[in-house]
């Protein structure tokens, strides 16, 4: 970046701040960051120390709201729902957008139509998506027994084994379309000539696929799969409406769990320190994920271009 | 450098899921459209009609004490409420229940006192049955008043289909053991249940706990007596709820049906399920829903049945005595003057009680024995009247009486013993846990 802006010869340098922008361009940014991100955070960690019920008066609660939170059999569960639901979702959302994706990124013209058609669960509304599927998955007035399909008519959202792989799959039809508008903008970005070298060495679909697209997509995947993670650990409002974390605790996965600690059971403080793990382990993850790009990061991928 | 910024766009997007919590509160509420008119909360189902129609009718009446009336449904309006009271914007008439919940309330500071008003106009105390009144009494003074009908949950059931395979409505609980199979093998679900919701499962709870232990059994719990749950009454009561369960008692997939959308009654006036164990408001339901059903004499309705052996006596009921209306606390002046208008003219004027006769339910005040004798749904609402009349104890529902922090945890647990994951000593140990809270 600071080599676009080096000065021009002959501009007289007014010492070393003349390098970049001024650094009071960030302020802006700053100020949103500080008021709508560390100050709430900062509330958070102070009321996880506080017993709260949403009422009355705020009382200081020491590690007791802490110790609530750790040792209740219910957040472990949650964690691990936590974890399940992002490892399946990144398991399928991967390789399904990825496929999409380089399909869409063809010029044909059925492609593009095809494109736009899978688009279009981008323009709805997670509590929108959840209550169709709610009525759609119904075991006694959805879509199986509507259609007379036994097959389709289990208990999708009631059954204990079932319903975290129903809920895997609706988060995949409502954000897959997404991480595909993505990886198109990923493959289209690779220039033709590397499939033109490819082609004349006599390499065929499939090895251009795996020695092509798919290393040129490196930093696609790692941002695409940094949005499904950080985004599995937000999923709230879809799986708030379509199961509310049932049956029993199969789906309370951690951001819905502190929702219903906080507002259901009104106990702000074990809520706000369930916040404050959440926020930890997104950090976390999204260091590693950063880890992953390799320290280079930077450096552009597409020689010659 | 971009590093940092994702570092702090990963920040900010956790944050603001965090901060999701926050963005609850504020809701629709437009109090600054008219800051001096008192704003109400009410819930969408059973009664809508006749809190819409009452709050039209007085805004015509009294263009100087006009009210702001939003409807939400029911689930979703419970934290809602919650929250926006919290936060010092609750609306001016808060709907509620009693119980628990109303004395946190008071606790805090948020609700009115209304001994004042009511003994500066003794015809608006007199004019309810005092059992149901009681019900908004806390530590002797009196926060709410009943605005609708009395609720018990009584036992539906679908007259068409028992016909069809020839049985009677259990008056024990094996005659109602018995018609399980029975209908299962007719390929009818023997009982419809809303299990998403969670809170139609208590009902089976309570009454099981109340035939099997009698009222002294959650008055217990109630007081938060050590291991008030472990009481053999309710392992009991949870035990034959899992009997009920394991012999295919309730509907395939009852997990996945949420109540606030109707669909476990539909299941009844379908043919699709037999019986359901269910609120007063419902038989106001099916009339708007299936009006047919109702109007062939379809639907049929027992008290619980009784528990051979059980301490409790049968003719015990639960459910709610009546949903009432608070007065805010935080509201202006205006507003609170306003609001206790509306309760002294408004609230169970004469329309407003033929209204709620005509929905089919049974308001809860004096003298109306002569209007549901002349009412359509004769049948019903005097069955309902004959069972708060005789009850020797109306249990209010067990979610509303216990304390916010207790109520979740419970529903949490009974959720679990239905779909069979914890036994009914687990169930107990969880929730002697939570005792005091």
């Amino acid at each position: 970046m600071s080599t676009l802006l080096k000065p021009k010869p002959g501009i007289p340098v007014r010492g070393a701040r003349a390098e970049g922008p001024s650094a009071w361009m960030v302020v802006p940014a700053l100020v949103f960051f500080l008021t709508f991100a560390v100050i709430p955070l900062l509330g958070v960690v102070f009321l996880s120390f506080t017993r709260w019920n949403g009422l009355g008066e705020i009382t200081w609660g020491g590690l007791e709201s802490w110790r609530i939170a750790l040792t209740d059999s219910v957040t472990l569960n949650a964690l691990v729902v936590t974890l399940k639901i992002l490892v399946y979702s990144l398991l399928v959302q991967v390789p399904v957008s990825l496929l999409l994706g380089v399909f869409t990124a063809g010029r044909q013209r059925y492609r593009a139509l095809l494109a736009v058609l899978y688009f279009v669960p981008l323009l709805l509304s997670s509590a929108a998506v959840a209550i169709a599927f709610r009525a759609l998955l119904d075991p006694n007035f959805g879509v199986g027994p509507g259609l007379h399909l036994p097959a389709l008519a289990q208990d999708w959202l009631g059954n204990p084994d079932l319903v975290l792989f129903v809920v895997v799959f609706v988060i995949a039809w409502q954000f897959v379309p997404l991480h595909t508008l993505i990886y198109q903008g990923g493959v289209r970005q690779i220039p033709a000539s590397f499939y033109e070298a490819a082609q004349i060495d006599g390499a065929g679909r499939m090895q251009q696929f795996f020695h092509i697209t798919l290393p040129q997509l490196k930093y696609t995947i790692i941002t695409s799969s940094t949005l499904m993670v950080l985004g599995s650990l937000a999923y709230f409002d879809l799986i708030f409406v379509l199961t509310a974390g049932g049956p029993g605790y199969a789906t309370r996965l951690l951001p819905l769990h502190m929702y219903l600690t906080g507002f259901r059971a009104n106990d702000m403080g074990a809520a706000s320190a369930l916040g404050v793990i959440l926020v930890v382990i997104g950090l976390g993850l999204a260091l590693i994920l950063q880890r992953l790009g390799g320290r280079n990061r930077g450096a552009s991928q597409l020689e010659g271009s | 450098m971009q590093r940092r910024t994702s570092f702090i766009a990963a920040a900010s997007a956790l944050t603001m899921a965090v901060g999701l919590a926050a963005c609850g509160s504020g809701g629709p509420s437009d109090p600054a459209a008219d800051s001096d008119s008192p704003s109400m909360w009410a819930l969408t189902g059973s009664s809508e009609d006749i809190f819409r129609s009452s709050v039209e009718r007085w805004n015509e009446e009294n263009p100087d004490n006009s009210i702001n009336q939003e409807f939400f449904a029911n689930d979703a309006y419970k934290t809602k409420v919650r929250t926006a009271i919290g936060a010092g914007e609750g609306p001016t008439f808060i709907y509620g229940w009693g119980g628990g919940v109303l004395k946190s309330y008071i606790d805090a500071g948020h609700v009115t006192e209304l001994d004042e008003f009511l003994a500066d106009n003794p015809e608006v105390k007199d004019r309810y049955i005092p059992s149901v009144l009681e019900n908004g009494v806390i530590d002797g003074k009196t926060y709410a008043l009943p605005n609708n009908n009395m609720q018990p949950v009584v036992l539906y059931y679908n007259k068409e289909v028992f016909e069809k395979i020839g049985a009677e409505p259990p008056k024990t609980w094996e005659e109602l053991m018995a018609l399980v199979p029975e209908f299962n093998e007719a390929g009818i679900a023997p009982f419809a249940l809303a299990g998403q919701s969670k809170w139609p499962n208590l009902m089976w709870l309570s009454y099981l706990v109340d035939r099997i232990g009698g009222p002294e059994v959650f008055q217990a719990i109630l007081d938060g007596e050590e291991d008030a749950w472990s009481d053999p009454a309710v392992i009991e009561a949870l035990t034959k709820i899992q009997e009920l369960a394991d012999a295919g008692g309730f509907i395939n997939g009852f997990s996945s049906i949420a109540a606030d959308a109707g669909a476990d009654s539909a299941l009844l006036y379908t043919d699709k399920a037999a019986m359901m164990l269910h609120g007063g408001w419902i038989y106001q339901n099916l009339k708007k829903d299936a009006p047919e059903f109702v109007e062939a004499g379809d639907v049929g309705f027992v008290s619980f049945p009784a528990v051979e052996g059980g301490a409790g006596d049968p003719a015990n009921i639960v459910g709610n005595p009546a949903n009432m209306w608070s007065i805010s606390e935080t509201a202006s002046d205006e507003q609170k003057e306003s609001a206790l208008n509306y309760l002294k003219d408004g609230l169970f004027s004469e329309e407003y009680t033929q209204a709620m006769i005509d929905s089919g339910a049974v308001p809860a005040v004096n003298g109306i024995e002569d209007q549901l004798a002349a009412s359509e749904d004769k049948d019903f609402v005097q069955f309902v009247y004959g069972l708060a009349q005789d009850a020797p104890s109306f249990q209010l529902s067990w979610d509303q009486a216990l304390s916010p922090a207790q109520g979740d945890a419970m529903l949490a647990n009974l959720d679990q013993i239905f779909l069979g994951e914890i036994t009914p000593e687990q169930f107990a140990e969880n929730m002697n846990a939570t005792l005091g809270k």
